[in-house]
């Protein structure tokens, strides 16, 4: 692998994850690549459904390793998300034991004693055994490696980053009662955000910074290809046409890359052959979740199935 | 290339992309791990290391096609600098022979840069050019007017002095050979004079730009000219979206370790009372509430449209903004902001209410009658003007009623201490009522003002 160069190593990554149907641009191949080679997280950026968090299931998938999720959300803690105390447990065990502690104690003569007698026992009640991995532990914990995916970090609170910067510059956490675990086989970690609030520069800075915008048409066409297979290629080229122009305007929310392959699927159900102003007009709202952008894109319609059509004729 | 990849990360920080040193050891790892052939992919793995934000990739992206747009002739270069080398160290005549197969046959006796360009050797003068800035420091330019010296520095670094020597010398021996040694000169500085240019634009971007948004900060929002207003609102969001990243923190926070007994008692009654399940104390907080009463007669319009920008922009910050805008009335004016681009927005205000004199006791008078409910005693009620009220009745009382509902009353004046008092001034009888009375002139005092505002409610 090291010997490869690292074009065809690039290439190696991205016909690799072609085989799990995720059609990745030369950039997305070469973050992969990178993290990989340098042991670093990938921070993705990017609008809604434009596949970051299949991204980390395709290179799962490809790599035969198993994905643990965490998926952020406001008011996430480490309790959720590294390891807790399975408290409940360690309060019916002390209460199971009471007897046996006292037949063990018994023999103390006095306080003093006992409590000596106690400390030989260790700290039974904070072993690993009653430790509840969540799934940054457990992403940890993983013999033969894993993909972690932290999806949506930027929901998580500020805290919640500082939290995560010990895991992701050296793969460890520290528990106060167990020591340090680090892993024992580096994970690979990919953390996505929709930007809806700038992550601190400490994160940043311990990432590789992957922004996946919309694709370009080409690209679009490959993954709607490899995602829908039973689409023709006229009314693919079509579609991914429309909707590129469709981008083009104004709207509160872009149909993105998951609305473009429901839409293929959408068309292909309803055993479209091309493009016509009835049936777009008809699943318009499979693109656009707003009732404005619908509004909005109405009246577009038929001049942009005619330039998408055009260009077909070009490209 | 190690070198060029350091002089890139120069470039980098001027364009505005923060680089520091863990992340160009990172970048160096990544670049020694694709290797430099194949410069698309040297592109992808810098953006990837370097940049944070879909800006800085911007930023960066053009930077690197800049920088790499450079005439790159490494090999030579390194060639050329021996041969400067040991044509400096001997300086005889006979170091003339390597530059005879060009067909110009200089005379022997010229210094290096003579011959050089005499033999017209395209690449070896560019390599020269480069290594005499990088002998210059030329990624330490920061301003444009630095441009003369720094081309200066680069000529004299390679040899100007030597070649003013020869040009006297060969205007009396051979003015053909010397007219042609002129033009090469002319054509030379011009050269000299583009490196520089494109040095200034690579490495001093980001540092003209913190000096024109320092000038900006400081300068006072009521004289400030028409060409600068957009470069303002761009700057006031700026502002805006600071104080967002440092108050915009959720509002309930668990205080992990306070134990909340009587919570824990409650939920646990089942178990007879063995806490199986704990609950924990959590801390509340506001967000503020802002109340904005703005004075748009002519002296302080300018300030206020600023200030009802910075405070619109917050949302995620402060729960409810209500503003109100006044000169010789007072209109709410929130709706007007909320739906409306901020140009149009203010134009409508200012067609509204604007143009009038000032009247601070019939505004206040209205604002009583129609918004008194507006105020809770979580509001922070924000008054900004000069208070001067063309000597008509202050209502000062109306002011006192205000104060007093609210949590906090905070007076912003654009006009400086020393005014205040004087001619038809009534700051100081309204002063007894405010909680903070403060100046705010320029960008930086709108800052300061509304952070400490926000902060009061963290």
């Amino acid at each position: 692998m090291a010997e490869q160069k690292p074009s065809t190593a690039i290439e190696a990554v991205e016909s690799g994850l072609a085989a799990q149907g995720y059609i990745a641009s030369r950039q997305i191949a070469t973050a992969v690549y990178l993290s990989q080679q340098i042991e670093k997280p990938i921070l993705v950026e990017g609008p809604a459904g434009v596949g970051k968090t299949e991204l980390a299931k395709a290179i799962a998938a490809w790599r035969g390793l198993k994905m643990i999720r965490l998926q952020c959300y406001e008011g996430l803690d480490e309790a959720k998300a590294l390891y807790e105390w399975k408290y409940a447990k360690q309060l019916l065990y002390t209460q199971i034991l009471k007897d046996k502690l006292g037949e063990v104690l018994g023999g103390a003569q006095t306080l003093h004693a006992a409590l000596n007698q106690l400390h030989d026992f260790g700290d039974v009640f904070f072993s690993k055994e009653f430790v509840e991995p969540r799934p940054l532990l457990q992403a940890l914990e993983q013999p033969g490696g894993c993909v972690l995916l932290i999806d949506e970090i930027d929901k998580s609170d500020a805290e919640f980053e500082s939290l995560l910067l010990e895991i992701l510059s050296d793969f460890q956490v520290t528990i106060p009662e167990l020591g340090t675990v680090s892993a024992i086989t580096p994970p690979t970690v990919i953390l996505t955000s929709n930007s809806e609030r700038d992550l601190g520069d400490a994160l940043k800075r311990r990432c590789l910074h992957l922004h996946i915008g919309f694709p370009e048409q080409r690209l679009e066409e490959r993954i709607v290809e490899s995602r829908v297979p039973n689409i023709s290629q006229t009314l693919r080229r079509q579609m991914v046409g429309f909707i590129h122009e469709i981008r083009s305007l104004d709207l509160k929310k872009l149909p993105s890359v998951s609305e473009t392959i429901d839409w293929a699927r959408v068309l292909v159900l309803l055993q479209a052959s091309e493009l016509d102003t009835e049936i777009v007009k008809d699943t318009l709202n499979v693109l656009l979740k707003y009732e404005a952008d619908i509004e909005a894109a109405q009246p577009q319609i038929t001049t942009f199935i005619a330039k998408a059509a055009r260009s077909n004729v070009f490209g | 290339m190690r070198e060029n990849i350091h002089r890139f990360f120069r470039a980098a920080r001027g364009a505005g992309v923060h680089v520091s040193p863990a992340e160009s050891i990172d970048a160096m790892r990544a670049v020694a791990q694709v290797g430099v052939s194949d410069r698309t992919i040297l592109r992808d793995a810098l953006l990837l290391t370097l940049a944070k934000s879909q800006d800085e990739k911007l930023a960066l992206g053009d930077c690197f096609d800049l920088f790499f747009s450079q005439p790159e002739p490494r090999q030579e270069q390194s060639e050329a600098n021996s041969n400067d080398v040991s044509e400096d160290a001997d300086q005889s005549p006979s170091s003339g022979e390597a530059s005879d197969a060009s067909g110009g046959s200089p005379p022997a006796e010229l210094g290096p840069l003579a011959q050089m360009l005499l033999s017209q050797d395209r690449n070896a003068i560019s390599a020269a050019i480069a290594s005499a800035s990088g002998a210059a420091s030329l990624s330490d330019i920061r301003y444009s007017t630095q441009r003369g010296i720094f081309s200066s520095r680069i000529l004299d670094a390679m040899g100007l002095q030597r070649l003013r020597d020869d040009l006297d010398e060969l205007t009396a021996t051979n003015p053909a050979l010397a007219e042609r040694l002129r033009a090469a000169l002319d054509a030379l500085r011009e050269a000299v004079r583009d490196t520089v240019a494109q040095g200034l634009a690579l490495y001093a971007r980001e540092e003209a730009e913190n000096l024109r948004n320092e000038i900006l900060r400081n300068a006072p929002l009521a004289r400030i000219e028409r060409r600068h207003v957009a470069e303002m609102r761009a700057l006031i969001r700026q502002i805006a979206r600071r104080l967002r990243e440092r108050y915009s923190k959720p509002r309930k926070r668990q205080r992990r370790g306070h134990l909340d007994v009587r919570r824990t008692l409650r939920r646990n009654a089942a178990w007879g009372g063995i806490p199986f399940l704990t609950a924990w104390k959590r801390k509340h907080r506001d967000r503020p509430k802002i109340v904005a009463l703005c004075d748009v007669s002519g002296s302080v319009a300018q300030v206020s449209d600023f200030f009802l920008l910075l405070i619109h922009s917050l949302h995620e910050v402060v729960d409810d903004v209500h503003s109100f805008a006044f000169s010789s009335h007072l209109i709410e004016v929130s709706d007007i902001l909320e739906s409306k681009p901020p140009e149009e927005a203010m134009a409508e205000i200012m067609s509204k209410v604007g143009f009038g004199s000032s009247d601070y006791g019939s505004s206040l008078a209205d604002f009583e009658k129609e918004f008194m409910s507006a105020l809770t005693p979580q509001t922070t009620v924000i008054v900004l003007g000069d208070a001067r009220s063309n000597n008509l009745d202050p209502r000062a009382d109306i002011l006192r009623r205000i104060s007093e509902r609210s949590k906090r009353l905070v007076w912003l004046n654009p006009e400086g201490r020393l005014a205040w008092g004087f001619g038809d001034s009534e700051m100081p009888r309204y002063a007894t009522f405010c909680s903070v009375v403060r100046q705010c002139s320029t960008a930086q005092q709108l800052e300061r003002a509304v952070s400490d505002i926000v902060a009061t409610y963290q």
